[in-house]
């Protein structure tokens, strides 16, 4: 993994923390933190996210690398599935003599 | 001690109510319902020994130190005792947010170390752990000398936890073999700890000597001061001998050559060297401070004899 430029005025970058509380789960977004460098992310994170027995497994990624969709853009990116209830098993009748459905 | 406040990054700190059940924190909305305020991770107390638990047994009668344990026990708790007095007085000074609640984990961490050696420690007179650490004089403290050496810089400060760690690391491990079974459980405990100590000092000590020509030579700067109060922690006397004969605990010298050993590794990763000073004569064992520990003491204890039996 790539540590990120420091930025200017030598704050430290910002990271974003992920924690699977237990096995067999996903790992989750718990908020973010300020770190020099990814090894010092992870002992952050532990510190400041899993100080109450909520992990076992910490993911950090710089916030610089995540790209999220446009705000402004929700109609056009989420709203188009509206109404489309053929997306939808449910919208099926099941056909005659079929099983297990 | 048992009402310090502590500090927190997580929302809506847990109501601490001292069982080992699921506490059940921002775990509620978690199930279904999805609410804004639930929290995306599950808190648990988790199991493990606590101080209680020890003064538990002490007043019950089923742990009881002899009365060299009990000395042990004593110079162990103060030794936690102070580090996280000096410790604590980061909180809100650290050089930055996340380096705080770092710091002051650690201090959490020590002051429960010494909760419980403490208590284990007054199970010998009946004492508590508050009596302990809160009506003893300065000349009654048993903790060696580095652990009342002031902060300095975030480098002093640094130099200073790199030592104890290492020490504290080697001491617990073989104290999780001790004949005492109250003394080894707390060591078994604290020792997972400690090796976190360790991880996050030695990362500092790495990143501090390999950054800018400042950062380095502040490090150098810190270990230099720090150094003459290494060779204390590793003194051998009477009450050790007799502890280490009977397998209750070690001879501190045994502990020397893996520090060496360890530090060695971090100092060479550095490109330090060990700083060549004359060892401090110590005495802290014996009750002998510097000017340091009194001041600890006067603003550790001002609200407990203020106020005898305050709580809040």
């Amino acid at each position: 993994m790539t540590t990120p430029e420091p930025h200017a005025g030598n704050v430290w970058p910002i990271w974003e923390v992920f924690v699977r509380s237990s096995r067999g789960l996903s790992h989750v977004h718990a908020g973010s933190l300020h770190a020099p460098d990814a090894a010092m992310a992870l002992r952050n994170a532990r510190d400041l996210y899993t100080r109450r027995n909520e992990g076992v497994s910490i993911w950090v990624v710089p916030a610089d690398a995540i790209a999220s969709s446009d705000p402004d853009s929700k109609g056009a990116f989420f709203e188009s599935p509206q109404g489309k209830d053929y997306r939808h098993a449910t919208y099926y009748t099941k056909s005659e003599g079929v099983k297990h459905l | 001690m048992s009402t310090s406040p502590e500090t927190t990054a997580t929302p809506a700190p847990a109501e601490e109510t001292g069982g080992h059940g699921d506490l059940n924190v921002g775990v509620k909305a978690a199930g279904g319902s999805g609410e804004a305020t639930a929290s995306a991770t599950r808190i648990t107390p988790g199991n493990a020994l606590r101080p209680e638990d020890i003064a538990l047994a002490v007043s019950s009668g089923s742990a009881k130190p002899t009365e060299d344990v009990a000395e042990i026990a004593l110079r162990l708790g103060d030794d936690a005792l102070i580090l996280a007095q000096r410790l604590g007085h980061w909180i809100s000074r650290a050089p930055e947010l996340e380096e705080d609640i770092a710091l002051g984990n650690i201090a959490l961490d020590q002051l429960g170390h010494a909760r419980s050696f403490l208590s284990y420690a007054g199970g010998l007179d009946g004492r508590s752990e508050d009596d302990l650490a809160y009506f003893r004089r300065e000349h009654e403290f048993r903790s060696a000398s580095i652990f009342e050496q002031p902060n300095g810089d975030f480098a002093v400060t640094i130099a200073r936890q790199f030592v104890v760690s290492y020490y504290q690391f080697e001491l617990y491990s073989q104290l999780t073999q001790s004949t005492d079974a109250t003394l080894a459980g707390i060591a078994a405990k604290a020792v997972k700890e400690v090796d976190y100590h360790r991880d996050h000092s030695a990362q500092w000590v790495l990143r501090l000597a390999g950054g800018t020509d400042e950062s380095r030579e502040k490090m150098i700067h810190g270990f230099k001061v720090i150094w003459p109060y290494v060779d204390e922690l590793f003194r051998d006397d009477e009450l050790t001998a007799r502890l280490s004969a009977s397998g209750a605990a070690v001879e501190p010298s045994s502990l020397r050559a893996e520090f060496d050993r360890l530090t060695g590794e971090v100092f060479a990763e550095a490109e330090l060297e060990v700083p060549k000073v004359q060892p401090a004569p110590g005495g802290g064992r014996r009750g002998l401070h510097s000017e340091h520990l009194g001041y600890i003491l006067a603003e550790m204890q001002v609200l407990a004899r203020e106020y005898p039996g305050a709580s809040w």
